[in-house]
């Protein structure tokens, strides 16, 4: 076995380790923790680039490397390192409890990071609880909020029922097709003429990983969770998990073969839960929550790539999770930037938003634009290379309900910028809300740089494409 | 037809995206203006390579092919026919014409205010002359933020309903187009409409396809029963978001039907006729109608723009010749005058500080010249011999009357009604009392200089469009004469048709049916 195989995994431990040993030397670590986490997650993301062309086959054939695992892993790990500069200096996180906060969000994406890689169902099992255990605790690291512990209670006890449910599922697909490993089940009828059990226990098992992905009807944690964590943790928690889940959908996705009652109800499913997303956003008031909705959504788009169940399916899925990384992220960049004092941000807040930052509000249009799916950004092109893939895949009418949902979408994201561009509060400019304060330039280039990249990529997709094949 | 030349496409998309880069720089709004005003007529220098376009072909020129995304079967595909070269021209045209009216009703936000038009103008571009399907999207759907802005930042006092209306309408319009074009990929293999064009799809196929694509472009258009976000969004809009979206925008949905929907979908073009073309007379009639009865200056024009657009659908789908002529005409001829009418409704908005009818009388007395420009452009506008839309109109109802002499004659009372609702506030305007203009400045120079030009062109093309039809007819004749023969082809073949029309053809006709041993 090559250990430089594993690399980034590797790596991911090493700076789990790093924060480990740092949150019990030092309790007042937070200065210590600015200098070096940062750049450590860069480095991260720089070891995972160079290891995207690795291929193998580790522990007794449980665990592949090919190109899915590994910009998936290339795909997490940037999306750790966005969420540790997007949550080093956050307002509402105690200092000493800095070092326990990203060891859990670091181990978090580690798990989710073998997760990417596993092709067997307890190892998927094993890293599924590893990514989930470690997002527990994040979820109530807000200071003096009791919206978060109750948040943090719904997404445990929620994800807690997820889990056991799919358990519960893989011990019909045990009994049922005795075996564990996904190569041989590939083979394997999956019919329920065929055999009942098994597909009931293959839509368990997956319910498990529609918790993590906020899909309908696992979906009710998502807006609680969202408007009771803190900002930053919700962004990690928008974003991360549901890449993780989507590799590993991926993996399920040759299963799916036009007509199987597994690929109709996921079909279905898809259809609910983004237009349920679309719609039930369109009355939020609250930032949050909205991008909380939205997530329901997307969700659904994400599984049109799913159950297209080809090859192009899964390149234009894994391309519209990298683009979902940064829209999202480009969003909760402004959010958490412009939020005082880490509160809940209302869209009224954002009235003025043009006047005070013209950068953020650029940003948050870029990102809310992306997300509808409106060119020329990468919201668009993913939308696009998902829905071409699923066409002639037995579920045209779900291709249609996704196009026309970009019509009820609209509103919602374009209410981002109606709020940040258009209105006016009739308050006069006041030099304390000036630039400054809501976000040094630094600040304010990374958000820009996050939203050259939606339109970079919507303009010129191949470099994604060219990792993932 | 491919030759490597110049990529002057590429050019005029990318030229006033890069023009943005230097208002970073800029301070005062005086700079941005100049820069501004420079740029687009700058932009029209590398327009004058299109002149090379070879007439009398019905190719495609200037185009340019680079692969894009290939695994997706994505490419960079642009080009002009006959049939875009006007709408490029036209879009070229209206751009320093914007940036001159909005000299100095522009007043917050400069600076946003013309990158968002000089993305807009850039969209635009990209629109008439992709000939990918995605790409074609991609530069459809990029219309829409510009415009938004220009209508909810910078328009009147019903801004922020008026822009939302318009983006909603258009948006869920055009939602579908994308799986238009992607069932249209795997069914025909391939995005190039060139390629598309030779492919023949089932009546079924088509069906579906011409149901989804002629939704987005009567939006667009708009054409009744889909226009009620038009008023809204012409009246509210700064006076060259107006210019802009009634002179070219409301072509992007003539021009999806003649560039997608005739050649693509051509027997569901035909079957849909009917239904497209009592839509359009209802347009011209109930536009002509409602704009009788408006009392506010812009409401008005938006309106008539209603009727005009609703003669250019009813041309194109006449399917003869006249028709398809006459619409064309039509779409570059409405550009000018209703831009330019808008103009002067903008001009006068700077005077009187607003747009209603009771606030602009007697201008006659006060403001000669102006009025003068203002009854020149009305007579243009209902079709006055001599005017350039008279060309257009005539064309469209002599192929009206050669269709169906039904069509025809109902048409015709919509050029009588254009007459009468643009005659009424131009009589109130020039006579009406009590006066309002006393003190009024008649036309300052930077007016003279927008006007004038659109003014000769006018009675250019009013008078001698010889050089206008010479360019456009190979296109649509090669288009009319596609539709012909595929059509004959289909009917031969789908059973449904021909027990739905009345002269029975015999099912083992001669007419080179496909599969025919």
């Amino acid at each position: 076995m090559n250990i430089m195989l594993l690399m980034p995994e590797l790596f991911q431990l090493l700076m789990v380790a790093a924060l480990f040993v740092q949150s019990i030397l030092q309790k007042e670590g937070a200065a210590q923790l600015k200098k070096w986490l940062p750049w450590a997650a860069a480095l991260g993301v720089i070891v995972c680039y160079g290891s995207l062309a690795q291929n193998g086959l580790l522990f007794s054939g449980t665990y592949r490397l090919d190109n899915l695992s590994q910009f998936f892993k290339m795909t997490v790990s940037f999306g750790f390192f966005l969420a540790v500069i997007n949550g080093i200096n956050q307002p509402l996180l105690e200092k000493e409890k800095k070092c326990d906060y990203f060891l859990f969000m670091a181990l978090s994406a580690w798990g989710l990071m073998i997760l990417c890689s596993t092709v067997e169902l307890i190892s998927i099992y094993l890293a599924l609880e590893l990514a989930s255990f470690s997002l527990f605790p994040l979820v109530p690291l807000r200071t003096k909020s009791g919206r978060a512990a109750e948040a943090s209670v719904k997404y445990m006890f929620i994800g807690g029922v997820a889990t056991t449910v799919g358990l519960f599922g893989f011990s019909y697909i045990l009994a049922a097709q005795h075996a564990t490993n996904l190569q041989q089940l590939m083979h394997m009828p999956w019919t329920w003429s065929h055999s009942p059990m098994a597909v009931m226990g293959l839509i368990l098992f997956l319910s498990g990983l529609l918790f993590k992905l906020a899909f309908f009807p696992f979906h009710f944690w998502a807006p609680d969770v969202y408007e009771g964590a803190g900002n930053e943790t919700a962004a990690y928690i928008a974003v991360l998990p549901k890449v993780g889940a989507v590799a590993v959908l991926l993996r399920f996705s040759p299963f799916l073969k036009p007509g199987l009652e597994v690929t109709t109800i996921l079909a279905l499913l898809a259809a609910v839960s983004m237009t349920y997303g679309n719609l039930a956003a369109l009355l939020q008031k609250d930032v949050k929550r909205l991008l909380g909705y939205s997530a329901i959504s997307h969700a659904g788009y994400l599984m049109v790539g799913v159950v297209a169940g080809t090859p192009m399916g899964a390149e234009a899925a894994a391309f519209y999770a990298f683009s979902y990384v940064l829209m999202n992220f480009a969003c909760f960049w402004v959010l958490c930037r412009e939020s005082k004092d880490g509160k809940n941000l209302m869209l009224k807040d954002l009235i003025g938003l043009w006047e005070r930052s013209p950068g953020l509000a650029f940003v948050l249009a870029v990102g809310a634009m992306a997300l509808v799916g409106l060119p020329p950004t990468a919201g668009f092109m993913g939308k696009f290379f998902v829905l071409s893939a699923a066409w002639n895949r037995g579920c045209n009418w779900l291709v249609v309900i996704a196009a026309a949902n970009v019509a009820i979408a609209l509103f919602y994201y374009l209410n981002l910028v109606r709020y940040a561009y258009t209105k006016a509060d009739g308050k006069p400019f006041e030099p304390s809300r000036s630039p400054t304060e809501s976000g040094s330039v630094w600040m304010v280039s990374v958000g820009l740089f996050l939203a050259a990249l939606l339109i970079l990529f919507g303009i010129l997709p191949n470099p994604i494409l060219r990792m993932f094949s | 037809m491919i030759e490597p030349h110049f990529p002057i496409l590429t050019c005029l998309i990318l030229l006033p995206l890069l023009g943005c880069v230097p208002f970073w720089f800029m301070k005062t709004s005086r700079a941005i203006r100049w820069w501004a005003f420079v740029l687009s007529l700058a932009e029209m220098m590398p327009g004058l390579y299109l002149l090379r376009f070879e007439m009398g072909t019905a190719d495609f020129q200037f185009v340019e092919s680079v692969p894009w995304v290939t695994d997706w079967g994505l490419q960079y595909l642009l080009g002009v026919d006959g049939i875009s070269l006007f709408m490029v021209a036209l879009t070229l045209l209206i751009f320093p014409f914007c940036v001159i009216c909005s000299w100095t009703s522009i007043k917050g936000r400069v600076k946003e205010f013309h990158v968002s038009l000089f993305i807009l103008v850039s969209a635009l571009i990209g629109v008439f002359s992709a000939l990918d399907l995605v790409l074609f999207y991609l530069f459809w759907e990029a219309v829409l933020i510009p415009t938004y802005l220009l209508i909810a930042l910078w328009g009147g006092n019903g801004r922020d309903q008026a822009a939302l209306k318009f983006i909603l309408y258009t948006l869920a319009g055009s939602a579908l187009l994308l799986v238009a074009i992607i069932a249209f990929r795997v069914e025909g293999g391939s995005y190039a409409i060139p390629t598309l064009m030779s492919r023949s799809f089932s009546f079924r196929f088509q069906q579906w396809m011409f149901v989804i694509m002629a939704l987005a472009f009567a939006v667009k258009v708009p054409l009744f029963p889909f226009h009620s976000w038009m008023p809204g969004a012409y009246g509210e809009a700064p006076v060259a978001g107006s210019i802009i979206l009634s002179a070219v925008m409301a072509k992007m949905g003539a021009y999806g039907f003649l560039r997608l929907g005739l050649p693509l979908t051509p027997d569901a073009a035909q079957y849909f006729a009917p239904l497209l073309i009592a839509m359009s007379i209802c347009s011209i009639l109930y536009g002509g109608l409602l704009a009788f009865a408006q009392s506010d200056l812009k409401k008005i024009i938006a309106y008539s723009s209603l009727g005009h657009m609703g003669f250019v659908v009813l041309g194109i789908f006449l399917f003869n010749l006249n028709g398809v002529q006459g619409a064309l005409i039509q779409m570059f001829n409405h550009g000018i005058t209703t831009g330019s009418l808008f103009a002067v409704a903008g001009f006068l908005y700077s005077r009187s500080g607003s747009h209603n009818l009771s606030r602009t009388l007697g201008l006659g007395k006060f403001v000669p010249v102006f009025m003068g420009f203002w009854g020149f452009f009305v007579f243009a506008g209902f079709a006055f011999p001599g005017t350039n839309n008279f060309v257009g109109e005539f064309l469209i109802l002599a192929g009206a009357f050669e269709r169906n002499l039904w069509i025809g004659a109902l048409a015709v009372p919509g050029a009588l009604l254009a007459a009468a609702y643009m005659l009424r506030p131009t009589q109130k305007m020039a006579w009406g009392e009590p006066a309002t203009a006393t003190g009024w400045r008649d036309m300052i120079p930077r007016e003279w200089v927008s006007l004038v030009p659109m003014a000769l062109l006018v009675l250019y093309l009013g008078l001698a469009p010889t050089l206008f039809l010479k360019v456009i007819n190979p296109s649509l004749k090669h288009m009319i004469g596609a539709l012909e023969s595929r059509g004959a082809m289909t009917l031969m073949v789908d059973k449904n048709i021909l027990r739905t029309s009345n002269n029975r053809v015999p099912f083992d006709g001669n007419a080179g049916g496909g599969g025919h041993p």
